[in-house]
């Protein structure tokens, strides 16, 4: 298999894969909760070869030529669908794109049902979106086909958190001893659950900070019986970004306030909000991620959004670097 | 009528009477007409023998909580399927609730059901007969004329009353017909959309969560109208502590409550949900055949069940036998029903307390047998017991008998069990019904004189 081209091989670190692809082990990409350090750096260095792959003219390697990536999105997502869109089509696979809500699964045909015509089509990968958690691990249990989450109910976003890693790792140099604090709607936040994993296994500690509300009742007692140390709650925004290396505030659904978990979107605002002044608590040169899309105004400033510490797009562009990696390592590279 | 049966050298174990000790019994025309030291029987023509050695010989279990699912939901299970997996469980008599499909809140539909267990069941059935009319918590049903049709109690199961005002109407009106409200104890606004408990298993598998309160809640509301208006009130499927405090209490008080518990509740925790977590498999899985209601809750929890059972706080054991398609289950976590198929693995289950020394084995029985067949009290005869003239449904069963639950082998349609593939030690052997073998296992041979 041949990934690169002669003029631009010089930047690709090593040799392309890198030996340590070896530490491999997932056919799935459910959630980050069973990823070794070794296997997130691997991601990393991936994620590197994919990232020049992206700075050339040409942005297409054959590394995937005949194999199918399906794409099955229960949820509406822009960013998502189009990253991985894009990173399947950059790798030379072919692509399919369902959404749910025009085929027939609107007519009432099962997940399962779905999935297994879908192998049966002879899909390589399917990469799946779903409002109910735990949705990718009954596919999982039904098809022999890799499965990728793309976002499951509350419960995971593995390659958004993936990418916020990434992000952080190429912009700080390390993830070890950061102090990483999101903010916001924790409760509801698959990308937060996935984050605590990911950021922990990496020796990062964590900072969830969110009105009472949303926050899950359960929440100590879950970073008890998963033994995390490093992952912290704190209810008040400035304690929380006191002396951060990193701010992630996530976004505020409007429903949230219509459905009684919120006194008033301005009490939000007025605690909440990621604001240039509360920057200030933060390290000096601390990184703004969001996983998007944002709610400007409300969760965050667009001065802060906008502003020199902010990352937010660059989390969007190694989104597909990230994604090209994760679909090498589970439809090409070691298993080929 | 079936040929005269003596059960011989068996481990006679009848709580209420208080007969513990090895010995015959013979059952004729239907009924037991002796017990005692093996081989001193009476001697009859044309007896058949079981040969009982190494087995328990009880009255048959009595099951104060089942669905039957018919009529209306064919296709999870029938009153003949149904009764068919209670035998296999021991049970001689099961009382099933009233949410079918017209709902048992008429007589005519609690008829249905009785007319339909005679011809096709394989047990006694007692129908529970609805609290208020379609279930919808607004008016009473015609308590007193579905009593006179059979019912033995009453109850809206699947859902709570929500008024307060309804439930103490309907318990001024139970009382005077001396019959219990069965509760299904639920704040339906607390637990709203909540798919299991509450803690850090929700959490971390991003679901929403019921928390205890939600149970505790009504429970509480339930004893303070019980006491208001002194009417019989049993507590169905408690799975918290704090309902086993609060229920405690109110006996402490006089309150006329009684309660149970189910075997699920009381060896099973909320990590079941992430699936079967054993050497071979530590996948995480959200496993639907653990989604049930009340949900399965922690450790704290069945430590304060068992205590309960031991203390008598909690009266019964009752299955909750909860049948569902393969459809109803194999699909997303949200989207499944809740409910497990109790009856085939009742006994396997509970007798783990038993051998693990948290109950012994006499409590167990009691709460399968007595205590039962107290609630529902003695207008359909007299169960329960092993006392010579009483109807002949008995249960025998080998403690130590090591089995592997295969679901696909259920005489239930409903397959959904989150014990499939466990080795339990305990097994029904054989079933009696009015002196008729309902089941027996393989191993069981019945000698001719």
């Amino acid at each position: 298999m041949k990934l690169t081209e002669p003029r631009s091989s010089a930047t690709i670190p090593g040799t392309f894969p890198p030996p340590s692809i070896s530490v491999w082990q997932h056919r799935h990409i459910l959630d980050l909760d069973d990823f070794t350090q070794e296997e997130l750096k691997l991601v990393f260095e991936i994620a590197d070869a994919m990232t020049e792959v992206l700075t050339r003219e040409v942005k297409r390697v054959p590394t995937l030529r005949g194999k199918t990536v399906v794409t099955l999105f229960y949820e509406p997502s822009t960013r998502t669908h189009a990253s991985f869109e894009l990173a399947a089509k950059n790798l030379s696979a072919d692509t399919v794109s369902l959404d749910a809500s025009k085929s027939s699964i609107a007519k009432g045909e099962s997940l399962i049902d779905s999935l297994r015509t879908i192998q049966a089509l002879g899909a390589d990968v399917i990469v799946i979106r779903h409002s109910q958690s735990g949705a990718p691990y009954l596919a999982t249990q039904y098809v022999n086909i890799s499965v990728i989450n793309a976002g499951d109910g509350w419960h995971a976003h593995p390659t958004q958190a993936l990418l916020d890693l990434y992000t952080i790792q190429r912009h700080v140099g390390k993830l070890a001893d950061l102090k990483i604090t999101i903010i916001g709607d924790i409760m509801h936040s698959r990308v937060a659950r996935s984050n605590i994993w990911g950021m922990t296994t990496m020796g990062a500690s964590v900072v969830l900070c969110a009105p009472p509300t949303l926050l899950p009742r359960g929440l100590a007692d879950f970073i008890t019986h998963c033994q995390l140390p490093n992952v912290s709650i704190e209810s008040r925004i400035e304690p929380a970004l006191e002396g951060a290396d990193i701010v992630m505030p996530l976004r505020l659904q409007v429903e949230r306030q219509q459905s009684g978990l919120l006194p008033s979107l301005r009490e939000y605002i007025q605690l909440y909000q990621l604001t240039e002044e509360r920057l200030h608590l933060a390290k000096p040169c601390a990184l703004v991620l969001h996983p998007g899309p944002i709610n400007e105004g409300i969760e965050i400033s667009p001065e802060v959004a906008y502003g020199t510490q902010s990352v937010i797009e660059n989390q969007v562009t190694n989104g597909v670097a990230i994604r090209m990696a994760l679909l090498y390592l589970i439809a090409g590279g070691k298993n080929k | 009528m079936p040929p005269s049966l003596l059960i011989s050298g068996g481990h006679l174990l009848d709580p209420g009477q208080g007969i513990d000790k090895i010995g015959d019994l013979l059952i004729a025309e239907g009924k037991i007409t002796w017990v005692g030291d093996k081989g001193t029987g009476p001697l009859q023509p044309d007896l058949s023998t079981i040969d009982a050695t190494g087995l328990t010989v009880c009255p048959g279990f009595i099951d104060l909580h089942c669905h039957l699912r018919e009529p209306g939901f064919e296709d999870k299970e029938t009153i003949a399927t149904g009764t068919r997996a209670a035998a296999r469980g021991g049970f001689t008599t099961i009382c099933c609730m009233p949410n079918t499909s017209p709902p048992l809140d008429t007589q005519a539909s609690i008829d249905y059901v009785k007319k339909t267990a005679k011809n096709e069941g394989a047990v006694r059935v007692l129908p529970i007969g609805c609290i208020t009319k379609g279930r919808q918590g607004k008016e009473l049903t015609e308590m007193s004329e579905l009593a006179d049709m059979g019912a033995i109690g009453f109850s809206d199961d699947g859902e709570p009353v929500t008024s307060s005002q309804i439930i103490s109407l309907a318990m001024d009106y139970s009382h005077d017909l001396g019959l219990p409200i069965i509760d299904h104890c639920e704040d339906k606004e607390l637990s709203n959309g909540g798919l299991m408990n509450d803690g850090w298993v929700s959490t971390r598998l991003g679901l929403k969560g019921i928390p205890a309160a939600a149970e505790e809640i009504t429970v509480a509301r339930d004893l303070a109208l019980a006491q208001l208006t002194g009417a019989r009130l049993h507590v169905t499927h408690v799975s918290t502590e704090g309902s086993v405090e609060l229920i405690r209490r109110a006996k402490e008080k006089g309150i006329a409550v009684t309660a149970e518990v189910t075997p699920h509740h009381l060896t099973l925790t909320e990590e079941r949900v992430m699936g079967w977590q054993s050497e071979k498999n530590n996948q995480l899985i959200y496993d639907t055949n653990a989604k049930v209601n009340p949900p399965l809750r922690t450790r704290g929890d069945i430590a304060a069940l068992i205590k309960g059972l031991n203390d008598s706080v909690i009266d019964v054991i009752a299955t909750d036998h909860a049948p569902h398609t393969l459809v109803d289950k194999m699909c997303e976590f949200g989207l499944a029903a809740f409910g497990i198929s109790g009856f085939e693995t009742a006994l396997g289950c509970l007798m783990a307390l038993v051998h693990n020394g948290e109950l012994d084995l006499t409590t167990l029985i009691s709460k399968l047998t007595l205590e039962p067949a107290r609630i529902i009290g003695t207008r359909y005869g007299e169960q329960g017991t092993l006392k010579p003239g009483c109807q002949a449904d008995i249960t025998l069963f080998d403690p130590n008998k090591e089995w592997i639950v295969s679901s696909q082998n259920f005489a239930s349609k409903g397959k959904n069990t989150p014990f499939d593939g466990y080795q339990f030690k305990g097994k029904v052997i054989a079933t009696i019904v009015g002196g008729k073998i309902v089941y027996q296992d393989s191993s069981v041979r019945i000698e001719k004189k």
